[in-house]
């Protein structure tokens, strides 16, 4: 469904990511981990088209990343805003990007209705706090029901209730068939949701696989522990 | 097409920033002034062309700049969605050069036409907005090309006192140097490199004052003639604006973002 091959990338002489390739199939929730600085945010980007990889292609449902823009219409993606446009109101931005999107199919509406949304749409976007824009974020990631979903830190600034909700609702699409790719560096989450764990570290590829199979192979089996663990291992050694 | 959708909401969002109403004040309050104080309108343009090719760029390259800088992250999630890089970048472009020139319009057109609509007040109204499209071209191309917000601002303030008060002085400094030979095909090349210097000379032109033009304006009306010089000068301000435009994009297609 979603496949890297050979991705690197650097910026001026630093390699933000080395030679990685990772197979991901549907019906899967994947956590990608590592300390701050190992390429997480450059891969995703990569995968959105928003950084231009040096080599390597990705493969999204049979379509080659860089070539045409068509294929994101397959992905959601939820980013880190601290920033919008000063006075687009909340209404405005799901109808702009429902405009843009041009979804023919249903919407999946039950964030938007979850997180009360409708309340808050004539609020200017610059005004709400932290954990609201994150609440409009995800929501809008999830409306167009898109086969991949790509999650910045999707609790960060969440309230615990906001929280458990939209973490059933990764859940649920999971069910459904889709494929939910998560960075994070809340090790609870992790525990809740993945299936299949990722572990970057300095833009290489660590660890790929059952959260079960990274606890064994570190010897540890708290996960914090455990992560601890990989993360201190020397920059060449990969957990195998 | 997804550049008008974007652009709608662009429009919509600069349109009802402090900054740009402010800039609508401004130039009313300075026209009405001009007008009202000067019996002769066709001096009151000449005085407000002064203000307008001082005024216009600042304005348009410093809010272009900030305003692209600022909407970073949201072109970021924009560029998720499926749409290309291409509509995206031409609809900033346009929401910010449309909601500037909507202010100037306002801002110029309303006293004028209170004082009895003069051609010249039209034209220089014309030439305003040939500078705005101009200038925001420079911005958002400055703005493309450096990461950082604080450098980016300053090759745009770089860019509009080197052509707004630089240039003039280069000018002046080979004239000086050279006055011994033919300059005139050179001073007109040299002209048509600036867009502030393209916009004085055209209003100019209209205005029929040579002895307030300078050097490069009556080698221009000597060479074309009024109609042809005019024409010449404006289409000149096209090209500057369509340059940086499409050297911006071209970057802006391969850019980390």
């Amino acid at each position: 469904m979603l496949r890297l091959s050979h991705l690197s990338k650097s910026f001026g002489r630093l390699q933000v990511v080395k030679d990685l390739s990772v197979d991901f199939g549907r019906s899967q929730v994947v956590c990608l981990i590592g300390p701050n600085g190992s390429g997480k945010t450059t891969m995703i980007k990569c995968i959105l088209g928003l950084v231009i990889p040096d080599e390597g292609k990705i493969v999204v449902n049979s379509h080659q990343v860089g070539r045409s823009w068509n294929y994101r219409r397959a992905i959601g993606y939820m980013p880190q805003i601290n920033r919008f446009p000063d006075n687009i109101k909340v209404k405005q931005l799901f109808e702009m990007i429902k405009d843009i999107r041009q979804h023919r199919g249903d919407y999946d509406e039950e964030l938007y209705r979850a997180f009360n949304i409708e309340l808050i749409g004539e609020k200017r976007m610059s005004t709400l706090s932290g954990g609201m824009r994150q609440k409009v974020n995800a929501a809008l990631a999830f409306l167009f029901n898109p086969a991949i979903l790509i999650l910045d830190e999707p609790t960060a600034g969440l309230d615990p209730a906001a929280s458990e909700i939209l973490k059933e609702k990764i859940l649920s699409c999971r069910t459904e068939g889709k494929l939910i790719v998560i960075t994070t560096h809340n090790m609870s989450d992790v525990e809740e949701l993945a299936d299949q764990v990722m572990l970057l570290h300095d833009g290489t590829l660590k660890f790929y696989g059952q959260l079960s199979e990274l606890k064994t192979k570190t010897g540890s089996n708290k996960l914090s522990r455990a992560l601890i663990e990989a993360y201190s291992r020397t920059a060449d050694t990969v957990i195998k | 097409m997804v550049t008008l959708k974007v652009l709608k909401y662009v429009l919509y969002d600069v349109l009802r920033s402090r900054m740009v109403l402010a800039y609508a004040l401004l130039l009313f309050v300075f026209s009405y002034a001009l007008f009202y104080l000067e019996s002769d309108p066709s001096k009151s343009v000449l005085s407000l062309l002064n203000i307008v090719l001082l005024l216009v760029p600042l304005v348009s390259i410093i809010f272009g700049t900030i305003h692209f800088y600022n909407s970073r992250e949201f072109i970021e999630m924009l560029l998720a969605q499926p749409m290309s890089r291409r509509s995206l970048f031409f609809s900033e472009f346009l929401g910010l050069a449309l909601s500037l020139t909507l202010a100037l319009v306002f801002g110029i057109g309303i006293p004028a036409i209170t004082f009895g609509v003069s051609a010249t007040s039209l034209f220089l109204i014309l030439v305003g907005v040939l500078l705005t499209f101009v200038f925001v071209a420079i911005a958002i191309w400055s703005a493309v090309v450096t990461n950082d917000k604080a450098r980016g601002i300053g090759v745009s303030l770089l860019l509009w006192f080197y052509f707004t008060i630089l240039y003039d002085g280069i000018i002046l400094l080979v004239l000086f140097y050279f006055s011994d030979y033919p300059m005139e095909k050179v001073m007109m090349i040299l002209s048509a490199l600036n867009p502030v210097d393209l916009g004085r000379i055209s209003v100019l032109l209209r205005l029929d004052v040579s002895a307030l033009m300078g050097y490069t304006g009556a080698v221009f009306q000597k060479f074309l003639g009024s109609i042809s010089g005019t024409v010449t000068a404006l289409a000149l301000l096209v090209l500057w604006s369509l340059l940086p435009l499409w050297f911006g994009n071209r970057y802006f297609r391969r850019k980390d973002l």
